[in-house]
């Protein structure tokens, strides 16, 4: 049941060659996010080996780009972990959708799954095995497609990291992090009532950017959960045609 | 000015990290399974979306703390070019290319700030 009985390595597995196989095309896409995670590391200012250590280890693009000018203006530890986590919201809806199939395996199996599972993981294997249940080869297809998806990631931000210190400051790079957010952000524009928030968190990001501490973001926070909560609330917003 | 690898960056590192971990497992991590608050559940839809607008909105409509000057800034056409891009065609990596293209040529050949 477990789909890890079986006698040879999980990666002879053809269903881990299947999972390699689906990730790999996308994995060009995550790459060329990677290589403009590493490059706005560097141009904001980090160090070689900070962009290296952050990229081996905290392997989030989404939350590294929005934390990158956090701490390279030395904003306090709890403002870029809530940031962080912040951005980080839709990986624990995702991880309720990952329950069913993995909940039976240890601790330490359950931990390494949620570690490399990102937004085209969960796409693709909820593609390939739509119903919610455990069966044979789901792991192997999930290792097969993280892997992948992490050589990737890793290569390309390694790239970024590396060519960065080629490419002038004044080209202002450091921006194309900033136009990768705004696509992610798009992503999530699906109705009115997101689109209401979504300005909400503009407006309030520029007006309270004054605060110390990019409290900004925190206060764009509240205000658009707090406006977008109103709206559910005050009978049902009608979808925008899309 | 450099930010290199001191006690307050890997701190910031060691918790980003963990953050990684502990979202993407959360509602794996307990034995039994944990209900969701329904204010939670509507919270969850808006937070994301406010933590990535609240560091782009700045970045595209501040410059030094004040409101943009210029109609010549090469950040501002590039989001423009962006968010055109993906509205047309919904890709992340396109926006990525067409927003930066415009900003290289508006700030390397017409010499926007």
């Amino acid at each position: 049941m477990t789909g890890m009985s079986t006698p040879h390595p999980i990666w002879r597995d053809p269903a881990f060659v299947q999972g390699a196989r689906d990730m790999a095309q996308p994995a060009l896409g995550i790459g060329a996010w990677g290589l403009v995670t590493g490059v706005a590391m560097v141009k904001a200012g980090f160090s070689l080996p900070l962009a290296v250590l952050v990229s081996l280890t905290v392997f989030a693009g989404s939350a590294q780009l929005a934390t990158t000018p956090l701490i390279a203006a030395g904003a306090p530890l709890w403002v870029i972990w809530a940031t962080a986590t912040c951005v980080n919201l839709r990986f624990v809806i995702f991880s309720a959708g990952w329950r069913p199939y993995f909940e039976h395996l240890p601790l330490g199996r359950r931990l390494g799954i949620g570690y490399l599972a990102g937004d085209l993981n969960y796409v693709l294997f909820t593609r390939r095995y739509p119903s919610p249940r455990p069966e044979p080869g789901q792991q192997a297809y999930f290792w097969g497609g993280a892997v992948t998806n992490w050589v990737a990631w890793q290569a390309f931000s390694l790239a970024g990291i590396a060519l960065a210190a080629q490419i002038p400051t004044a080209w202002g790079l450091g921006f194309a992090g900033t136009l990768a957010l705004l696509g992610l952000a798009g992503s999530l524009l699906v109705d009115r009532a997101t689109w209401v928030a979504g300005g909400v968190a503009a407006l309030a990001a520029v007006a309270a950017f004054a605060l110390p501490f990019r409290l900004n973001i925190v206060v764009a926070i509240a205000a658009a959960v707090a406006v977008g909560v109103v709206l559910d609330h005050w009978g049902r917003t009608p979808k925008a045609p899309t | 000015m450099t930010t290199g690898i001191t006690l307050y960056t890997l701190a910031a590192v060691v918790g980003l990290t963990a953050i990684s971990v502990v979202t993407r497992a959360f509602f794996m991590l307990p034995r039994r399974p944990l209900p969701i608050p329904a204010w939670l559940r509507e919270a969850l839809r808006y937070a994301p979306l406010a933590a990535l607008v609240a560091v782009v909105a700045p970045d595209v409509l501040l410059r030094d703390g004040a409101l943009l000057a210029t109609w010549r800034d090469a950040a501002l056409w590039a989001t423009v070019a962006g968010a055109a891009w993906y509205v047309w065609r919904r890709t992340i990596l396109g926006t990525i290319v067409c927003g930066t293209a415009v900003l290289l040529t508006l700030r390397l050949v017409l010499h926007f700030q």
